[in-house]
C-alpha cells in the first residue's frame, strides 16, 4: 500500500439534505439522503498527474475533500501517501495541500504577499524561504506586480491566481487542485497548465490530483484520468486508451442551418452509432459517430432533405468528450 | 523549541497578524476605539463626581469600562470569528494545515486582545489624567498577575464561545448577546460587586463569578483601591487560575467536537462547487 500515492477502496459519501442538528433527534425518514460518491476505488502511483473528469455535481470535490481530511467518508476507506485519511489525518496534513478554483479565502486587508506568508506559516515554512517561493510563484501566474496590493483590491481572477500559488509554496508531496483554471482567461490557464506539468516533472515522488470539467485540459495534462458521473467511477485509464474505446468509429462534425421541421433526426439512420446536436444562435452543430464511414452519405442526405443547408462538414479525431458521451449517454455540459 | 510547539507559535503569530495589520490600516479605528469609549466614561465619572462620591468610585467605573472592553471584544469579535472564517473559506484551510486549530484560535484571541488593550489604555489614561484617580496598588506584581489571569480565562472563554457558536448556530450567539445588559449588571461594571450583594442576594454575584470578568474586576479593585471585595482576593486569584485552565481545555474539547461534526455533516464550508 505504501508504494501508492493515493488509494481509495469502495469510497462512498452521503449527504443529508435536511438540516439536522446533532443535539436534536430528527425523524430519519424526514431527512433525505443524497449519494454524492458511490463505491469509488482508485489507485494513483507517486509521480502521476491524475485527473478526475466529470460534469458539475459528479462528486469530484467531495472526493477531494475526503482525501484532504476535510470530509468524513460515509463508507469505504482512503489512503494518501500510505496514511489513512480518517485515522491518520494529523500525520498526513504536513504533506498535502489543496487549492480550489472557486475559493474566496484570504484576508482582504492583507496584501498578496502577506496572505501567502500567513498560509505558509501555518505549515511551519521558515521565513527565509517563504519570500523566495512567493516571488517564484507570483512570476508563474504573472502576479508579481500585485505582490504588495491589498487582496480586497484584486479581481476574482487575480485572487484565484494568488490561491493557486498558496498550494505550491508549502511544497506538498501530494497536491490537490480542484478546477484550478475555472474562469481564468486563456493565457492564464495555459500558463498554469504549463507550470503544473513542470512541477510534477521537477521532483520525483510528487503527485497531483486535479479535477476539471474541461475535456481538453484533462487530455493535455493528465497521465491517467478517471471519468466520474453521479458519484460513480465510469472509467479509469490514460487519455489515449480512453479515446481508443471510440476509435473504431468515424467521427464527423457537421454544421447546418435548421431544417423546416425544427431539429433533424439522424440517430436512427443506418450505420449511425450515436449523434449529438448542439444549437448555437446561428447554426446547429451535429456530431455523429459512424460504424462505417460511408454512412455519412445518408446523414448528409437526411439533413438536406429536411430543408437544412450544410455550412461545414469535417472529419475529426476522437476526443474525451466522445468517450464521455459513449459512457454516460449525454454530453458533459448537457 | 519542540516542533509541535514551534508550529503552534507560528500559527498563533500568523493569525494575530491580520488583526494587528487591520488596526494600523483602518484610519477611523483609532477614533472609534479610543475617543468614543472615553466619552461615556467621562459622562459616568462626572455623575459620581457630582454626587460627591469618593474618588475610588470613579476609579471603579474607569476600571469597569476598561475591563468590559475586553468582554465585548470576546463576545462580539472572537465569538463570531469562526463563523466569518468559515464563510470566507479560511476555516477549511486552517483545518487542512498541520498547525493545531488551537494555535489559530489563540492567534484570533491575541489579535483581539492587542486591539482592545489600546482601547482599555485610552480609557484608563483618561481617568487618571482627567479625574485624578490615584494609581497606588498594594502590589503592581499582584495587579499584573490578576490582569493576566483574567485575560487568559476571559479569552479562553471566548475561544470556547467561538466553537460553541459555530456548532450550535447563530441562535446561541444571539442568546448570549441578549445577556449583554444583565451581564453588565451582574459583573459589576459600574459599581462594586458587594453593592450587588447588598441589593439582591449573594447568589447573584456568586453566579457572576463564572464570568472571569467578575472575579478579575473585583480582585483588581481590591488591589488598586483597597476597596471591599465580594470575595477575598486570595480566593479570587486561584479561581481565575482554575478558570484559565478550565476554559482553555473546554475550548479545545469543543473545537474537537466541532471539527468532527463538521466533517461528518460536510459543513466546514458553506459553498461547494
Ligand atoms: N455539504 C453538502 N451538503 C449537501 N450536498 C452537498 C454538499 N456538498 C456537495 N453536495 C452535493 O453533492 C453532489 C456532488 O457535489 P461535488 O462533489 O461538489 O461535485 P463536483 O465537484 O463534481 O461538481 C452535488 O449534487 C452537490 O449538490
Ligand atoms: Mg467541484
Amino acid at each position: 500500500m505504501s508504494e501508492l500515492a493515493l488509494r481509495t477502496d469502495a469510497l462512498g459519501r452521503t449527504y443529508r439534505k435536511a438540516r439536522k442538528r446533532w443535539w436534536k433527534r430528527t425523524d430519519p425518514a424526514a431527512s433525505k439522503e443524497f449519494v454524492a460518491l458511490d463505491g469509488v476505488s482508485l489507485e494513483v502511483k507517486p509521480g502521476e498527474l491524475f485527473g478526475l473528469l466529470g460534469p458539475n455535481g459528479a462528486g469530484k470535490t467531495t472526493l477531494i475533500k475526503i482525501l484532504t481530511t476535510l470530509l468524513a467518508p460515509s463508507s469505504g476507506r482512503a489512503w494518501v501517501d500510505g496514511l489513512d485519511v480518517v485515522a491518520d489525518a494529523k500525520a498526513l496534513r504536513p504533506f498535502i495541500n489543496m487549492v480550489s478554483g472557486g475559493e474566496s479565502s484570504g484576508y482582504g486587508i492583507l496584501s498578496v504577499r502577506e496572505n501567502l506568508w500567513l498560509f505558509s506559516r501555518i505549515y511551519g515554512v521558515a521565513n527565509a524561504v517563504i519570500n523566495q517561493r512567493i516571488d517564484a510563484m507570483l512570476a508563474v501566474v504573472d502576479l508579481a506586480d500585485k505582490a504588495n496590493s491589498r487582496v480586497s483590491h484584486l479581481s476574482t481572477g487575480q485572487r484565484q491566481k494568488m490561491n493557486f500559488c498558496r498550494g505550491f509554496i508549502t511544497d506538498p508531496k501530494v497536491l490537490f487542485l480542484d478546477e484550478p483554471t475555472l474562469g481564468l482567461d486563456v493565457t492564464a490557464a495555459r500558463n498554469i497548465r504549463k507550470f503544473v506539468k513542470e512541477w510534477i516533472a521537477e521532483k520525483p515522488g510528487r503527485t497531483m490530483l486535479l479535477t476539471t470539467h474541461y475535456m481538453a485540459e484533462a487530455d493535455e495534462l493528465c497521465d491517467r484520468l478517471a471519468i466520474i458521473d453521479k458519484g460513480k467511477l465510469l472509467a479509469c485509464d490514460t487519455p489515449a486508451n480512453l479515446k481508443r474505446q471510440v476509435q473504431q468509429h468515424s467521427i464527423f462534425e457537421l454544421s447546418h442551418t435548421p431544417g423546416s421541421g425544427g431539429l433533424i433526426e439522424v440517430a436512427g439512420l443506418p450505420g449511425v452509432h450515436q449523434a449529438t446536436t448542439t444549437e448555437t444562435p446561428t447554426s446547429i452543430e451535429l456530431k455523429v459517430l459512424l460504424r462505417e464511414e460511408s454512412a455519412i452519405g445518408g446523414v448528409v442526405q437526411q439533413v438536406v432533405q429536411s430543408g437544412g443547408r450544410i455550412l461545414t462538414l469535417k472529419k475529426v479525431e476522437p476526443t474525451l468528450e466522445d468517450v464521455f458521451i459513449e459512457l454516460v449517454g449525454h454530453g458533459l455540459n448537457a | 523549541m519542540r516542533p509541535a510547539l514551534e508550529l503552534f507559535w507560528k500559527a498563533m503569530m500568523a493569525r494575530t497578524y491580520p488583526r494587528v495589520a487591520w488596526m494600523f490600516r483602518h484610519r477611523t479605528w483609532l477614533i472609534q476605539e479610543t475617543l468614543l469609549p472615553m466619552l461615556s466614561v467621562i459622562a459616568l465619572a462626572n455623575v459620581y463626581r457630582w454626587m460627591h462620591a469618593p474618588v475610588q468610585y470613579i476609579g471603579i467605573v474607569i476600571l469597569g469600562a476598561a475591563m468590559t472592553a475586553f468582554w465585548l471584544n470576546v463576545l462580539w469579535s472572537l465569538g463570531a470569528h469562526l463563523y466569518w472564517e468559515r464563510d470566507s473559506g479560511n476555516l477549511e484551510l486552517y483545518i487542512l494545515c498541520p498547525a493545531p486549530m488551537m494555535g489559530i484560535l489563540a492567534g484570533m484571541a491575541l489579535g483581539g486582545l492587542t486591539m482592545t488593550i489600546v482601547r482599555a489604555a485610552a480609557i484608563v489614561t483618561t481617568g487618571v489624567l482627567l479625574f485624578d484617580v490615584p494609581l497606588e496598588p498594594t502590589s503592581w506584581w499582584l495587579l499584573g498577575l490578576i490582569f493576566l489571569l483574567t485575560m487568559v480565562s476571559l479569552y479562553g472563554l471566548g475561544m470556547m464561545f467561538a466553537s460553541v457558536f459555530l456548532l450550535f448556530g447563530r441562535e446561541a450567539w444571539h442568546t448570549v448577546n441578549l445577556l449583554q445588559e444583565p451581564i453588565y449588571l451582574m459583573t459589576g461594571m459600574n459599581f462594586p460587586l458587594v453593592a450587588l450583594e447588598k441589593m439582591t442576594h449573594w447568589a447573584i454575584p456568586a453566579a457572576a463569578l463564572l464570568i472571569p470578568l467578575t472575579a478579575g474586576m473585583d480582585a483588581m479593585r481590591q488591589v488598586l483601591f483597597r476597596s471591599e471585595g465580594f470575595l477575598n482576593l486570595w480566593y479570587e486569584v486561584p479561581l481565575l487560575g482554575v478558570m484559565s485552565v478550565g476554559f482553555i481545555l473546554l475550548a479545545k474539547r469543543f473545537l474537537d467536537v466541532l471539527e468532527r461534526k463538521a466533517k461528518e455533516e460536510g459543513k466546514l464550508t458553506v459553498k461547494w462547487q
